[in-house]
């Protein structure tokens, strides 16, 4: 599904190398979670994957499904499958978050040469997603995430992967900010989508979400590298002991 | 005397040389002596005056109009969906073929040119009002162009809702002549506990001067949304003057999607207690688009609430201005008065010249303004974009969520998507 290969990335604005030398490969079907110290570099390789601005990549690969993603535009990448759950989703005065998730799945469809789903049949689908994720029928009036709560912003992500069904979804610490009930109603979310097309990255500090999200393989990111790659009892590992054994182990 | 007083004044005798006042009969005539007179004492407004020093004021003083080509499109007429009187004038010139008869239930309604010709009428007292409202509004700040036009006016219309009208006046201003000077006056009044709306749409004229005094009473309502045209060198300066009775609600929208030269000047009075006048703004444009909003809102009775919402999008080096005041006046306790005026610049190009002012005498009362400029925020964009929507969609939802605060201003939801749907168009066709 992803294939990630010697990636190396720096700062377009400075001479800061943040990413040096990550590989990754998930299979379709398969969850990966990511963790790591704060400042390792795990957002801003889930930034390079969907495309932002501000970075460039000195070496490496990273492909979609055999294709080289890093040549594409970030909504090319979109309608090619890849989805960002946003560390921190952005606020969009003025813009219904209706109209939006629309207005993506649509642009998705054409860009994929598929029809657009019209305004009645959108609204059943949305209707029924945001059901299952506790998301009433007032936020999806508001504009984008704009006087969410955190937790809020957080469902509102998982929400438009939901509507989205993309199949490479990155999520970036998804359960920062959620109470324990949202957190269940978010991994719930996610197991739904769980598929044998489709893939997860899941980014977190906490062993916790991998309770409910259970990973297929865990990662250890450090100063910009994977530095150790193992089952789910690497993560409870890191809870019990944080990084310092990891790090001194791989030094 | 002043010299700079005295080129004014010899820039005005140059000017009107070559005019001469429309034949009314003589309640008009002296409606059209006096604003004649208070033009010659102010003379032409001059780049160095402090009320003009953002908008050159030579393009819409000089004797001859600069030419300006007319705009073709093929999208459907603005409110063409909508149940209206319609009324027609092209290059200025009333067009009765294209136009309505001027009848309708809950309101009178007549053309200025046909009342301005004879001495009996069915109100006096709208005669009288003809020039009143722009008399009062010439202090404290001069507004010599809104003198000249209800000394020149040629024609216009004149309405007076005793009831609540049946369907919008819609005033249509079609352009076809390129070296055009229309000069427009319409007078209206709002009576009572009646309920009025009116709608402009069109370019008028290669140049357009346009003065519309709405007077309202006590209870009444009156609703405004007009769309300037989109010929882009067609020029026009037009004057609001309101006056605002007790609980009496006055609502203006206006959109400009180009054009070279535009001033809109909103002097709104509020006299009765608890009235309430929104005057709100989208304007997009490039180039040499130059745009101007100048508002003066008088509160003089307790328990008013004014708002102004003005927001521009500008692009490879359009220019925007907004003048806005708020005046206070000692006895208008209680005034709840609003004011935002924003730009979205689309290019470092553009400019916007902000001149917020506040003036207070009044002690309790709440009034807030706010001025920004900015460009488009490249994270909501990416946001945006790594959800799959292409750039230019996605730029496209930002100036007009941008917009969004002034066209939530509409009442009506079928003129919102009129106005919108212009709105769409003008940024396909900047693809
Ligand atoms: N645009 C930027 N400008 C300056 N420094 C940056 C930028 N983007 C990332 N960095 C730096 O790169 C490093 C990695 O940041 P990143 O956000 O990827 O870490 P992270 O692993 O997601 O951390 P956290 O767990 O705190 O979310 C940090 O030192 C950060 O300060
Ligand atoms: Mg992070």
């Amino acid at each position: 599904m992803l294939e990630i290969k010697n990636l190396h990335v720096k700062l377009e604005e400075e001479d800061k190398a943040i990413l040096k030398g990550v590989d990754l490969a998930l299979q379709a079907g398969t969850v990966h979670a990511i963790m790591g110290p704060n400042g390792s570099g795990k957002s801003t390789l889930s930034y390079v994957l969907s495309g932002r601005d501000g970075y460039e990549v000195t070496e490496g690969s990273a492909s979609l499904e055999g294709a080289d993603i890093l040549e594409m535009e970030p909504e090319e990448r979109a309608a090619a499958g890849l989805f960002l759950a946003f560390q921190y989703p952005v606020e969009i005065p003025g813009v219904g978050n209706m109209t939006f998730l629309r207005t993506a799945l649509n642009s998705q469809r054409k860009a994929r040469g598929q029809d657009e789903m019209s305004a009645a049949d959108f609204l059943k689908l949305i209707r029924e997603k945001a059901k299952t994720l506790k998301i009433d029928a007032d936020m999806l009036k508001r504009p984008v995430n704009v006087g969410f709560s955190g937790g809020e912003k957080k469902r509102n992500e998982i929400l438009q992967m939901a509507v989205l069904e993309p199949k490479m979804c990155v999520l970036d610490e998804t359960d920062s900010g959620l109470d324990v009930d949202a957190m269940k109603l978010v991994a719930e979310g996610v197991n739904a989508l769980r598929d044998a097309g489709r893939s997860f990255l899941v980014i977190t500090h906490y062993q916790r979400l991998l309770d409910h999200i259970k990973p297929d393989v865990v990662h250890i990111m450090a100063d910009g590298r994977i530095v150790k790659t193992g089952g789910p009892e690497l993560a409870l590992e890191v809870e019990a002991n944080g990084y310092a054994d990891i790090l001194a182990e791989v030094a | 005397m002043n010299v700079v007083l005295q080129k004014k004044q010899s820039a005005a005798e140059a000017r009107l040389g070559a005019m001469a006042l429309p034949q009314s009969a003589a309640w008009m005539m002296s409606a059209r002596e006096d604003a004649l007179a208070r033009l010659r004492a102010m003379g032409l407004p001059s780049g160095r005056d402090e009320y003009w020093k953002y908008t050159r004021p030579d393009s819409l003083t000089k004797a001859e109009p600069d030419p300006a080509a007319i705009f073709h499109s093929d999208e459907p007429r603005l409110f063409g969906q909508i149940d209206r009187l319609k009324i027609v004038f092209v290059d200025g010139a009333f067009d009765a073929e294209a136009s309505d008869d001027l009848e309708m239930a809950g309101i009178e309604i007549h053309r200025l040119a046909d009342i301005s010709a004879t001495d009996i009428h069915w109100s006096r007292d709208l005669f009288e009002l003809y020039g009143t409202l722009e008399a009062r509004g010439q202090s404290p700040v001069e507004r010599p162009l809104a003198a000249l036009n209800t000394a020149y006016a040629t024609d216009g219309i004149v309405i007076r809702a005793t009831g609540k009208a049946a369907k919008p006046v819609s005033l249509i201003y079609l352009h076809n002549s390129e070296t055009s000077d229309a000069i427009l006056h319409h007078v209206i009044r709002v009576e009572s506990g009646a309920e009025l709306t009116v709608l402009e749409n069109g370019p008028a004229a290669a140049r357009f001067n346009k003065v519309m005094e709405v007077d309202i009473a006590d209870g009444g309502a009156f609703n405004h949304v007009r769309a300037q045209g989109r010929d882009h060198e067609r020029r026009a300066v037009t004057h609001t003057f309101a006056r605002l009775g007790e609980e009496s609600v006055f609502k203006s929208f206006t959109l400009t999607a180009n054009g070279v030269m535009t001033r809109n000047e909103a002097v709104i009075e509020l006299t009765g207690d608890n009235a309430v006048a929104h005057v709100a703004g989208a304007a997009v444009g490039d180039g040499d688009f130059h745009h101007d909003d100048t508002v003066f809102i008088t509160h003089d009775a307790a328990g008013c609430e004014s708002r102004q919402v003005f927001k521009k999008v500008l692009r490879n080096g359009a220019t925007g201005v907004f003048q806005g005041k708020i005046l206070v006046k000692p006895d208008a306790q209680k005034t709840d008065g609003y004011q935002i005026s924003q730009s979205l610049l689309l290019d470092e190009d553009s400019q916007f010249l902000a001149k917020p002012e506040l003036e207070i005498y009044a002690d309790d009362v709440a009034c807030s303004h706010g001025s920004t400029s900015g460009a488009i925020d490249e994270t909501a964009l990416f946001y945006l974009r790594s959800r799959g929507i292409p750039t230019a969609d996605a730029q496209d939802l930002l100036v007009l969520a941008f917009l969004a605060e002034a066209i939530e201003e509409i009442e009506s939801e079928e003129i919102a998507a009129d106005i919108l749907s212009r709105l769409q168009g003008w940024l396909a066709r900047r693809r």
